[in-house]
């Protein structure tokens, strides 16, 4: 068994995920590729990380979305197999239409880079099995795209269904996230059959190693390992 | 008969456009009072091999919905350009 890391044109984060499940968590790890049509033999979870995919050309994610891997991936997502999309990640399997909703340019029209306060609405369930219901916990954000837009019909449905799995603590006097204009502050949500897939914007290979300065992202990709 | 086209995308309204408000705040910087909601779009230019019009219009509208556009937040708008005689 073993986490397939699939690496786009422009992926940035792979290497620090990949030491995160290696050598920090001691796990099976092994790189996939864009242009791969199947996940490699054994593959018991898919994880997509953060960068700058393809340029970021059209719309973040829009290009990596239709790469061949993808297909697979989206194959792997519907029998139940857990998918983790962090940042670019996320981007990707929302534009994939993986999951629903997209991610806009940040309200401010900035690049931000912190550390932001999240509450862990989903913990307890699928990926986050590891932290408590609203759970509070703080993770680096890193991205110029991270402002979550879907209508409004798909946020009730997103409620509803319990798949917004982490928001931003941080809210305006609207409700959205103040870091960067998230509608309802969503910074990941839940989707699949299952709820076996999760994107997030905020990166929790950041957070998994206490020198590093924190380790409240360890849990979310011990999960994937399991 | 058509070989070109040009697809213009542009943000749906009510979604929010950051990049529309700095190029507002720049331009009212340089003196260009009075100018209100920008919005920056995207224009896609394509040459294709001739086609019917009818054709043009199914394939392009299927470009524009799979990658060109993202229907969640923009609208597409599809420019046929006639071949020129000059051209042929």
């Amino acid at each position: 068994m073993s986490v397939a890391l699939v690496r786009f044109l422009g992926s940035n984060c792979d290497r620090d995920c990949m030491h995160v499940l290696t050598h920090v968590i001691e796990s099976q790890a092994v790189w996939a590729w864009h242009d791969d049509v199947e996940l490699p033999p054994g593959t018991t979870a898919v994880l997509l990380p953060g960068g700058f995919s393809h340029g970021d050309y059209l719309r973040c994610g829009a290009m990596a979305a239709h790469r061949p891997i993808m297909s697979a991936v989206k194959r792997f997502a519907e029998a139940g197999g857990p998918v983790l999309g962090i940042c670019n990640g996320f981007q990707i399997l929302c534009e994939s239409g993986i999951l629903p909703g997209v991610l806009l340019p940040n309200r401010g029209g900035d690049f931000i880079c912190k550390r932001v306060g999240l509450s862990m609405e989903g913990g307890g369930t699928g990926l986050l099995r590891g932290y408590a219901p609203n759970e509070m916990i703080e993770l680096t954000i890193a991205h110029h795209d991270g402002n979550y837009f879907a209508d409004d019909a798909t946020l009730r449905a997103l409620e509803q269904k319990q798949q917004i799995a982490l928001r931003y603590t941080e809210l305006d006097d609207r409700g959205d996230a103040k870091a960067n204009g998230a509608r309802l502050g969503i910074a990941g949500i839940f989707g699949g059959p299952g709820n076996n897939v999760l994107g997030l914007m905020p990166h929790p290979e950041r957070q998994s190693e206490a020198r590093l300065g924190g380790i409240d992202g360890l849990r979310l990709l011990q999960e994937l390992t399991r | 008969m058509v070989s070109r086209a040009r697809v213009f995308v542009t943000l749906k309204a009510g979604v929010l456009d950051p990049q529309g408000d700095a190029v507002q705040e720049s331009l009212a910087s340089l003196g260009f009072d009075g100018v209100h909601d920008v919005r920056v779009g995207k224009v896609v230019d394509l040459h294709f091999a001739e086609t019917s019009r009818e054709d043009a219009f199914a394939r392009l509208g299927a470009m524009a919905t799979k990658l060109l556009a993202n229907p969640v937040v923009e609208n597409h708008r599809i420019e046929l350009v006639e071949a020129t005689k000059g051209s042929q």
